[in-house]
């Protein structure tokens, strides 16, 4: 058993989404919360690929930020290599800064458009004092550069010079700049055409070989996802569904919303195929429905679905948190 | 459906078939939009350049100008209420003929539009800074700073500039009570003009760093734990400037205006250096007289400046907002 | 295979620049038959919702359509006056757009926006047409759509809300359904039920479906055959199957090799090296031949156009000669 690198437990992210004090008032109404991550744990092991799926509304990019201290959790903790992370304490916070970093969906908006690329790349690296000088600093951007796969001569240029592909191994090399052990990629080729985003996911996947790095993955595309994970968890509006060995979740689906998701993805390999109807879409996260969220879509549900919440129980592939394969339902 | 641009998008490493980046300064300048509609507009190339005319006569006005009309040895009573060269009476040693002291209007304009410029120049970097000061904290940090900044801002917008201005000009006047009136003038001048005219920025600055500091480069930033105020200054800034420099040229004149009015109300510049404004308020006394040009002259140089500016800064928000283009 | 609906020929979209004019389609050619569904897939750039603008005569000026020829059963229609264009626009195609938030007008009724397009093109009483739009939403599998037809917009969900626009876009039957991204802003949970009513409503109706996506599975679960654009040229057409299974052009090949799949894993996806040329800078020739692992000499000089290649049309000059008999 490895030692996991970020353990994630019971983490929770409440936002207000209540009208302002005097409406409030006026109109009688109570505050209003938008739960956008419930109760959500798991750990990610050293050099391993742990993705998140989920479709909007999943909490997936909240637990992005949660995990790189973007924001603060409103229940719950995070630990990283075996330390809490405490967004309160100043120089323990900044040492661990230093280990992890993100990459960015947008690869048009995470680059700022009046930088030269050289001076993107090195930031974090003289952020954290890790350039003993300009001359050493530009020599690493370089290094980056070529890591990428772009050339050093690309540093003096600004980022509107580059196409969307090109930005995001910018946004990689800047991703790396610190030597990070962890870096949590928030869907980072969604922005990009098929063509890009097979050579940056081989790209990442070369990083990963080559640093030993460690991978949070989140995206909405199934397919991608089996591509890069070696885990993956699905989220249902703000909360794990399952959680499963990448493989066995394409094979032995647990949780009947995976087993939807599966059927729905559009694929090269299934031309012709019939569709089961799907139900319904996802609800609104400001209300959502008592007991297990996915019980209005679900074939399986019964009473029990509707009045309790199920958690994570193990199964054979992993986890899930369903009262029907709990049961032997389904 | 905007799927023609220029960038023909999609990605990759080797071989990118683009051309190169004009390198220089100049060259990227020279190709970029907004040369290009400058180069399409004839009234801005013509605003622009009597807008660079006046602040080169202002400039070189001692160089320049025919007379020095703050010299006092150099006038004489006899010159006095000369009119235009062009009407009988009028000699081209005065083309636009003199004021009652027997200063040449022209030779006052080129200093008057001197003050003028200097008061409006300054008064705008002083507005722009404490606007663009407050917007960026005020949009960055949000929540109770940002109400209070903004409140204060709201109950500003409600007094006209004007009045504003007048009571800090008469406040500060009050506390200096009189000494050096004639020096502090220009500042006290600046000081009610700049402090009466930053909320604008504020306000501009504000709404664009709450769209910039949602973009993932800030997160960036955040996310290796950079202090706000540096993340403020070496990122936000210089994306929230180019509206701000709309802003600003449309101040410019704005602010020339306030001055001149402040100046005309007399609790401006003092007739001893006199401003455009000045000297169309002692101009004034002389209109119904007969002795127009002494008032008519500064006033339609004030228009023309202001005029000018103006345009110019209603091209550049149509050149930097390409929604309009 | 029955009579063609739909025939494009050697279409041409231009835009002109101050840069010098981009060529957005260049020279296409299909044909859309009645009940088919075709895919046009492309990555951005390709020119693919550009080519369904310009036959629904929806550029944005200063695009145009700078050669070629469009008929709809057999009448051209792409030189039809904007008046002319409207009626055929609704009548003859529905047009079913990425967002359905700019397909429909947030300040009327989805009721109101129904009963007004069916009347604009169909003989019907107020009455009749309202319960055709009733049936129709009940067709696009809208619950409660008699209580619901007096909603607006914003008060359907995303998904709920394409389908209305699929009924609206079926409302005066037209023969033809021009689908531009219609899932892409939708979850896949949702994307793959409007996919099913797209397909399902078209088929009942009689309409044939020009289905413009990204998504390359979108297009193998649901279209008959398939264009594969690059660079606002048609590399490819043919079954849809077959072009998966067995891609002949290079870019084809390499395009089906990058996309990840859900039923195998392989340790590497194919990649094509490069990116798409921008509408600036399209190589001579093959706009493909940089990026080419095929290349050879000719593929730099000559441009190659389509021609048969066993069941499709392929542009590649590596099937030269092979299909004449």
């Amino acid at each position: 058993m490895t030692q996991a690198l970020v353990n994630v437990e019971n983490l929770g992210r409440a936002f207000d989404v209540s009208k302002p004090w005097l409406n409030r008032v006026l109109e009688r109404e109570e505050r209003k919360f938008l739960i956008a991550v419930d109760d959500v744990s798991f750990e990610i092991n050293k050099g391993e690929t742990f993705a998140l799926v989920g479709e909007s509304g999943s909490g997936k990019s909240t637990i992005a930020k949660l995990i790189v201290g973007l924001i603060p959790p409103t229940a719950g903790k995070i630990s990283f290599d075996g330390t809490e992370l405490r967004l309160d304490s100043g120089s323990q916070m900044r040492q661990m800064r230093s280990r992890f970093q993100m990459i960015f969906q947008d690869p048009f908006a995470s680059l700022n458009p009046r930088w030269r690329v050289g001076d993107i790349i090195a930031e974090p690296m003289r952020a954290f004092g890790l350039a003993k000088d300009s001359a050493s600093a530009a020599k690493r951007v370089d290094e980056l550069l070529e890591t990428v796969g772009l050339t050093a001569a690309d540093a003096a240029k600004y980022p509107h010079e580059f196409s969307g592909g090109q930005r995001q191994r910018v946004a990689i090399a800047r991703a790396l700049s610190a030597k990070p052990e962890f870096i949590v990629c928030d869907e980072p080729t969604s922005a990009l055409d098929v063509s890009v985003q097979a050579q940056i996911l081989n790209l990442m996947r070369d990083l990963q070989d080559e640093f030993g790095l460690t991978y949070l993955f989140i995206s909405h595309d199934l397919s991608v996802v089996r591509h890069m994970a070696t885990r993956i968890g699905v989220l249902y509006l703000g909360r794990l569904v399952e959680i499963a060995e990448a493989k066995a979740l394409f094979t032995h689906p647990q949780h009947p919303y995976t087993r939807m998701l599966l059927d729905a993805v559009p694929d090269l390999e299934m031309t012709g195929r019939d569709h089961k109807p799907i139900e319904g879409e996802i609800p609104n996260p400001i209300d959502p429905p008592s007991g297990c969220a996915f019980h209005p879509r679900c074939a399986f549900a019964n009473d029990r679905c509707r009045a309790e919440t199920p958690v994570l129980k193990p199964v054979e592939t992993g986890e899930a948190a369903c009262f029907a394969v709990e049961e032997g339902r389904i | 459906m905007s799927h023609v641009t220029g960038e023909g998008a999609g990605a990759g490493t080797a071989g990118r078939p683009q051309d190169e980046a004009p390198s220089s300064l100049l060259a990227r300048a020279l190709d970029s939009d907004i040369w290009y509609s400058f180069k399409r507009s004839k009234v801005t190339i013509v605003a622009a350049a009597v807008t660079a005319l006046y602040f080169a006569s202002a400039l070189f006005a001692p160089w320049i100008a025919p007379h020095n009309p703050s010299d006092l040895a150099s006038l004489s009573l006899l010159d006095s209420l000369n009119p235009p060269a062009w009407i009988e009476g009028g000699t081209t040693t005065f083309v636009l003929g003199t004021d009652d002291q027997g200063r040449d209007v022209l030779s006052a304009i080129l200093y008057g539009s001197r003050i003028s410029l200097a008061v409006g120049f300054v008064s705008v970097l002083l507005a722009a800074f404490l606007g663009i000061t407050l917007g960026l904290v005020s949009g960055y940090v949000g929540g109770r700073t940002d109400s209070i900044i903004m409140r204060i801002a709201d109950v500003q917008l409600t007094f006209p500039a004007i009045l504003i201005a007048l009571l800090i000009d008469g406040s500060v006047r009050g506390v200096l009570g009189g000494i050096n009136r004639e020096e502090s003038a220009f500042y006290v001048l600046v000081a009610s003009i700049g402090l009466s005219f930053w909320v604008q920025y504020a306000r501009t600055v504000r709404s664009s760093t709450l769209v910039e500091k949602n973009k993932e480069y800030v997160q960036a930033a955040r996310l290796i734990g950079l202090h706000p105020a540096i993340i403020m200054a070496r990122h936000v800034l210089p994306n929230v400037m180019g509206p701000v420099l709309v802003v600003a040229t449309i101040n410019l004149a704005l602010a020339i205006i306030t001055e001149a009015t402040l100046s005309f109300l007399g609790v401006g510049i003092p007739p001893t250096q006199p401003s455009l404004g000045t000297l169309i308020r002692i101009g004034n006394d002389f209109l119904f007289s007969g002795e127009w040009w002494i008032t008519i002259f500064p006033g339609i140089a004030l228009a023309i400046l202001v005029l000018a500016v103006n345009l110019l800064g209603d091209w550049l928000r149509d050149a930097l907002n390409p929604k309009l283009r | 295979m029955t009579e063609a609906l739909l025939e494009v020929h050697d279409l041409v979209v231009e835009f002109p620049t101050r840069k010098g004019t981009l060529t957005a389609v260049d020279g296409i050619s299909f044909a859309v038959h009645r009940g088919e569904v075709l895919g046009i897939v492309g990555e951005s750039g390709a020119g693919k919702s550009m080519t369904g603008s310009a036959i629904i005569g929806l550029i944005e000026p200063p695009g145009h359509i700078a050669g070629g020829t469009v008929h709809l059963a057999g009448e051209r229609i792409d030189n039809l006056s904007l008046d002319a264009m409207r009626r055929v626009r609704g009548k003859k195609i529905g047009v079913v757009f990425q967002d359905p938030l700019t397909s429909l007008n947030p300040l009327y009724t989805i009721a109101e926006q129904l009963v007004e397009t069916i009347r604009t093109h169909l003989p019907l009483s107020e009455r009749a047409a309202r319960d055709r739009a009733i049936g129709l939403l009940d067709e696009v599998g809208i619950p409660a759509a008699a209580r619901r037809i007096d909603d607006y917009p914003h008060q359907f969900s995303g998904g709920m809300r394409q389908r209305v626009v699929i009924a609206l876009a079926l409302a005066a039957e037209p023969e033809l359904v021009i689908a531009d991204e219609p899932t892409t802003a939708l979850d896949v949970s949702v994307q793959a039920q409007i996919i099913d009513v797209l397909k399902r409503l078209c088929a009942e109706h009689g309409a044939a479906v020009m289905l413009i996506t990204h998504d390359m599975g979108v297009i193998a679960e649901t279209a008959d055959r398939v264009a594969v654009m690059y660079a606002g040229r048609i590399a490819e057409i043919g079954p849809v199957r077959d072009v998966v299974k067995d891609a002949k052009h290079p870019y084809t090949d390499g395009l089906m090799g990058s996309i990840p799949t859900l039923t195998h894993a392989e340790d590497r996806l194919t990649q094509i090296p490069g990116s798409m040329p921008r509408l600036t800078a399209i190589p001579p020739g093959c706009a493909f031949n940089p990026r080419c692992p095929k290349v050879f000499e000719r593929c730099r000089t000559e441009r190659p156009n389509p021609q048969p290649v066993s069941d499709r049309q392929v542009a590649c000059w590596l099937y030269d000669g092979e299909a004449h008999p």
